[in-house]
């Protein structure tokens, strides 16, 4: 009864002091719209992280060579971010193929496969396969056997690499139906067998195509377009050749763990494995192990430190808005002490003139949060897409918005709309 | 039969601290009743204690000393949110200036009352058209106070004062801010209230001419009653009419 009569007076007067009221509310547009931004695009890139991680898979472990930390287990999962710049790698810093097989023997239980990929061109600097005028932009990617098949590529046409592929590292390649799309007018078939040529770095290579996969919009993967950067598949020696490494070591891989392992233990004797048999005397550099379970912890934790802290600055200004609010309504309260005086005298109760002056601050504030909620959701879903994740606004932030503007409706409209409420009814009458 | 009292004032005293320990008393034990159906004057001066006096017999304020029953209850023990409840129902103020609510329609304005009331929202807009048809405010009902002469505001006030069936209604110079010509249409409602509908009315005025219209007159002077006498309306009337 009250309630509503309330809304409809919070509205009239709304209305009647339009530029004020705009004004008041900025500020929780302000404050609301730039939580709402923040959260949408701290959950987008959790969402995103996680997503790109657990494609990767659980039971999946990234070894790298890395240098050495200045002091002795600094951190508990071996990665150091290079505290100090010490030397140059070299040859002899890297993984041979030796102490691979030496660990996958020795490990024979844990590791089901090593995955090995070389990278030519990635995502920053991508390369181009160009036919007549058209050119569609490609990651070159070197894959062993192990690591092709962890892609679980959807085959459209042709073949996926066998045996003498990677053995005789033949300059064959698989490219995406995009890439076909777009410079074959999608004739999947007649492309197997073509040769095509792939600048990268400022060089040339040529290979032959023998499959098509289906392109599937990676989760982590830098602009949407119709023309997306896809991958360009060669066979991992093909590749090590082309960069000049073939007889080299690694310096980076990706074990795939059995189904029974500890991934986060194993991850330690995996470093334990290599840093004391191999590189307890190498001055520089040892090698680190950390398992995607833990990676995703420390980025998830990271993230949403990241996100907490922007988030408390953008309350800030929300609270700076609330004291907008605030005085406004002190502002009103005093334009209108006759009126509250008169509604006194009718017979409003201190209870109900509070109410009217609440409502009329959670009003204020609702509209404000509803507007802000908006800019918000459409802010965070701008800067999403144009980091070119896909957006995922949070129901929770909604709630967040909706709540929060109702809580400073109430906290800021509290004040005064008490000091309404406690006016002395004859002083309010006489008041000019 | 015998006709039942309204108000009942007895040895009213209002005391005003004016910083301790200056007490200033500006009514010095007042007394007076008004039956049901009355239509009673209270002149004075300005600085006679009226305004006072209004405020204890509107349940604005409380006395500092007496005792004061309005339609049988003890004003002097209410709290505040009885004396709310209290003003709601059993007493309609008509004001100088007016006081209507600014930015809702008149139709609105006399709801107030209503909705404080806790009637529904179709019974109250119902009760509403039918007081404003009353006093002629017919055609104006959706009219914001602003778009309203001062005849018209005041017309709306007295409907919204009728409101709730109130035990007195209370006016305070309701013709204090119009001209002569305007202030006897809302003087001629108030007469319609009374001897159609038998309402009770107290009015509040500084003008001994204006006091001479109702049927008894309570003159006030420096805080204390100094002579109840007869009105003059039906003479007057009969005047009118002749």
């Amino acid at each position: 009864m009250l309630f509503t009569e309330n809304i409809l007076v919070a509205l009239a007067g709304l209305k009647a002091n339009i530029m004020r009221s705009l004004l008041t509310m900025l500020g929780i547009i302000i404050g609301i719209a730039s939580v709402i931004a923040i959260m949408t695009v701290g959950n987008s890139i959790t969402i995103m992280v996680n997503q790109t991680m657990q494609d990767l898979g659980a039971n999946n472990l990234q070894m790298a060579v890395m240098q050495k930390s200045q002091e002795k287990e600094s951190t508990d999962t071996g990665m150091n971010y290079g505290e100090g710049y010490v030397r140059e790698m070299t040859d002899s810093d890297l993984i041979s193929q030796e102490m691979l097989d030496d660990f996958t023997t020795e490990y024979k239980d844990n590791v089901q496969y090593i995955m090995l990929q070389e990278t030519i061109t990635g995502s920053w600097e991508p390369g181009k396969v160009s036919k007549g005028n058209k050119d569609a932009k490609v990651n070159l990617l070197g894959l062993n056997a192990d690591a092709l098949k962890f892609k679980k590529l959807d085959m459209i046409a042709g073949r996926q690499f066998i045996g003498h592929d990677y053995k005789e590292a033949k300059k064959t390649c698989i490219v995406s139906d995009k890439l076909v799309d777009r410079l074959y007018k999608g004739d999947y078939d007649s492309v197997i067998g073509k040769e095509i040529e792939v600048t990268a770095n400022g060089t040339y290579y040529k290979y032959y195509v023998v499959g098509v996969y289906k392109y599937v919009q990676e989760s982590l993967s830098f602009g949407v377009s119709d023309n997306p950067t896809t991958d360009l598949y060669i066979p991992y020696d093909t590749a090590r050749i082309a960069t000049h490494k073939q007889n080299k070591g690694i310096d980076y891989c990706n074990i795939v763990t059995t189904i029974d392992t500890n991934n986060d233990e194993f991850a330690a004797q995996v470093r334990d494995f290599f840093n004391v048999k191999y590189y307890a005397r190498n001055d520089a550099y040892e090698v680190a192990c950390v398992s995607m379970a833990s990676m995703m912890d420390s980025m998830n934790s990271m993230i949403s430190m990241i996100q907490l802290a922007l988030t408390v600055i953008a309350a800030i200004s929300l609270l700076v808005g609330g004291i907008g609010v605030m005085n406004i309504m002190i502002v009103s309260i005093t334009e209108r002490t006759k009126e509250i005086g008169t509604r006194k005298a009718l017979g409003a109760t201190n209870g109900s003139i509070r109410l009217q002056f609440i409502t009329e601050s959670v009003v204020i504030c609702l509209i404000g949060g509803a507007i802000g909620m908006l800019a918000g959701v459409g802010l965070g879903t701008f800067a999403v897409k144009m980091m070119g994740y896909e957006a995922a606004v949070s129901v929770e932030s909604i709630i967040l918005a909706v709540g929060v503007s109702m809580a400073v409706g109430v906290f800021f409209g509290y004040y005064p709309a008490n000091k309404a409420a406690k006016l002395n009814p004859i002083d309010a009458l006489r008041y000019e | 039969m015998e006709q039942k009292t309204m108000l009942d004032l007895r040895n009213i005293h209002k005391s005003f601290f004016i910083g301790t320990p200056n007490e200033f008393e500006v009514l010095h034990g007042v007394n007076f009743n008004v039956k049901e159906g009355e239509f009673v004057s209270i002149v004075g001066q300005s600085g006679s204690g009226k305004s006072t006096l209004m405020n204890i017999i509107g349940a604005l304020d409380r006395p500092t000393d007496g005792e004061y029953t309005l339609d049988g209850v003890d004003i002097q023990k209410a709290k505040d949110h009885e004396l709310s409840i209290l003003r709601n129902k059993k007493i309609g103020f008509v004001f100088q200036t007016y006081n209507l609510i600014a930015r809702t329609s008149a139709l609105k304005n006399v709801e107030l009352p209503m909705m404080y009331a806790g009637m529904s929202k179709g019974e109250r807009a119902d009760k509403a058209r039918f007081l404003l048809e009353e006093v002629g405010m017919k055609d104006r009902m959706m009219h914001k106070p602003d778009e309203l002469s001062g005849g018209q505001k005041q017309r709306v006030a007295i409907a919204r004062a009728m409101a709730n069936d109130p035990a007195i209604i209370l006016a305070d110079e309701p013709t204090g801010a119009l001209d002569s010509a305007t202030g006897r249409l809302i003087m001629d409602i108030f007469h319609k209230l009374h001897e159609e509908q038998g309402k009770t009315i107290v009015l509040i005025t500084h003008s001994p001419e204006l006091s001479q219209e109702t049927e008894r007159i309570i003159t006030l002077k420096d805080g204390s009653i100094i002579g109840e006498s007869a009105g003059n309306w039906q003479g007057l009337k009969a005047k009118e009419d002749a």
